[in-house]
């Protein structure tokens, strides 16, 4: 089972993302308005969905770590956090390369822009902290502690940028898109939640393999060895 | 004991600490008039714009300010293993969190009623709905640095690089604090004709609430060993 998910994976990701923008760049209609350019959104849109459905594995995990102390949720939530800013930073990119021939500007201090960006800064911080803390105890509790705190903070984020300023369009829903826009923005959008899948699985068996590592090893020994060779 | 009477007699320790040698909040206060002075040289000698743009020179340094304190208060704990001694006595974690950022509450609150006239001075800034009010968001908003703050000073000052990480953790979760209490701010300073500081405040008060609550009941997983 574990063979097929490490393998079987990867593959499909490849093959449904490779199919979604065939589907994105030749099949799909252009759009009225905005013309060619809209044809990001099939990468924007999902890579959006996908920087916030990491963070909301990367809270649970959390969560359930400051509840059960295991270390599948440790290594759950470092590979959730770490494709949390892989997603956040392709959201970031697509969406200011697709806002300035639209709105005219790279950036704007829109709600949903604001909050990603403090998500994603948020998160770095996170990285950050990870790599700071060698007792794999204190780290896993201390990022699990500082996960629940951004957790709590992105969606106050967004209500209060809402309040200072606004300019993004509202959600689209299916029903307001044309089928044959709609359709291949589906097929993209699971493409790249199979991309997420893999890449949080294949993190997540490096994580495990780590703390592994550690848990064989006593903290400073190879830090000794290391300081005696050339 | 009771939880109030060990809150109290933390907050006792801490602010006679502070009294004995007094360095921490000199040293701080400088630092922090220092910013004000050099936010008019990167903003130019325009008075106008220094005047606009006043609320949120005022927030920035109080905010660069706290973090100096913020590190400093929970060093000395770390000095001649003072937490593990705390923690030795069992006293209750979140009693030592809620003593802890009080005491930084109330420190960087003195900071900023010391830092509105001084920045309403140098900016030419006016305060048209009065000093009562713009001291009462500093309340708040001091409130909102010091719970996150605290707790990520605990975590910081136990590591390497705490002078960095303590910014780049407490900042992107500040925002919305910020963001509130510059608005508040400015606000009360250039007047409310269409009476949005209720809301502003509201905001902040509920990300104090949040915080202070969420930040007590975390905090004995944050120390222990």
């Amino acid at each position: 089972m574990k063979r097929a998910l490490n393998i079987g994976l990867p593959v499909v990701a490849l093959i449904l993302v490779v199919l979604g923008a065939y589907q994105g760049l030749v099949v799909a209609p252009t759009e009225r308005m905005m013309g060619e350019v809209y044809r990001i959104m099939y990468v924007h849109v999902p890579t959006a969905m996908m920087s916030l459905l990491a963070p909301t594995i990367v809270c649970v995990a959390s969560l359930v770590y400051l509840v059960k102390s295991s270390r599948q949720a440790d290594a759950l939530a470092e590979a959730g956090a770490e494709v949390t800013v892989l997603f956040a930073t392709l959201c970031l990119v697509t969406g200011s390369i697709f806002g300035r021939p639209t709105w005219g500007v790279w950036w704007t201090w829109d709600p949903r822009l604001t909050s990603v960006a403090i998500l994603w800064i948020a998160f770095i911080g996170y990285l950050a902290l990870r790599r700071f803390v060698d007792d794999p105890d204190k780290r896993a509790t201390w990022s699990a502690v500082t996960a629940i705190i951004i957790s709590v903070d992105v969606p106050i984020v967004y209500f209060s940028v809402k309040w200072w300023n606004s300019l993004h369009q509202m959600q689209s829903s299916p029903n307001t898109v044309d089928p044959s826009i709609a359709a291949p923005l589906r097929l993209n959008i699971t493409a790249w939640f199979v991309v997420f899948l893999a890449l949080l699985w294949t993190r997540y068996r490096i994580g495990r393999a780590e703390r592994d590592r550690e848990e064989s090893t006593p903290v400073g020994e190879p830090k000794a060895v290391l300081r005696m060779s050339p | 004991m009771s939880f109030v009477r060990e809150v109290v007699t933390l907050v006792a320790k801490d602010l006679r600490l502070e009294w004995r040698s007094r360095t921490r909040i000199n040293a701080t206060l400088f630092f922090a008039l220092l910013t004000l002075l050099l936010f008019s040289f990167a903003a130019g000698p325009a008075q106008a714009l220094q005047a606009a743009n006043a609320p949120g020179y005022l927030w920035l340094a109080l905010l660069l300010s706290s973090v100096l304190l913020l590190g400093e208060s929970l060093r000395i704990e770390l000095e001649n293993d003072s937490l593990e001694a705390l923690r030795a006595m069992a006293v209750d974690a979140r009693a030592l969190f809620v003593s802890k950022a009080l005491t930084n509450a109330l420190f960087c609150f003195l900071l900023g009623v010391v830092l509105v006239p001084v920045a309403v001075g140098l900016y030419g800034a006016e305060v048209k709905l009065g000093f009562p009010r713009l001291v009462g968001v500093v309340a708040l908003g001091t409130l909102a640095i010091a719970a996150p703050g605290t707790l990520y000073a605990t975590i910081a000052v136990q590591i390497r690089a705490r002078d960095v990480l303590l910014p780049l953790l407490l900042f992107p979760v500040l925002v919305p604090g910020l963001l509130a209490s510059v608005r508040a701010s400015s606000l009360i300073m250039q007047g409310d004709p269409m009476g949005q500081t209720g809301s502003w405040l509201l905001l902040l008060a509920v990300f104090d609430a949040l915080y202070w609550i969420l930040c007590t009941l975390m905090y004995g997983r944050v120390i222990e060993d």
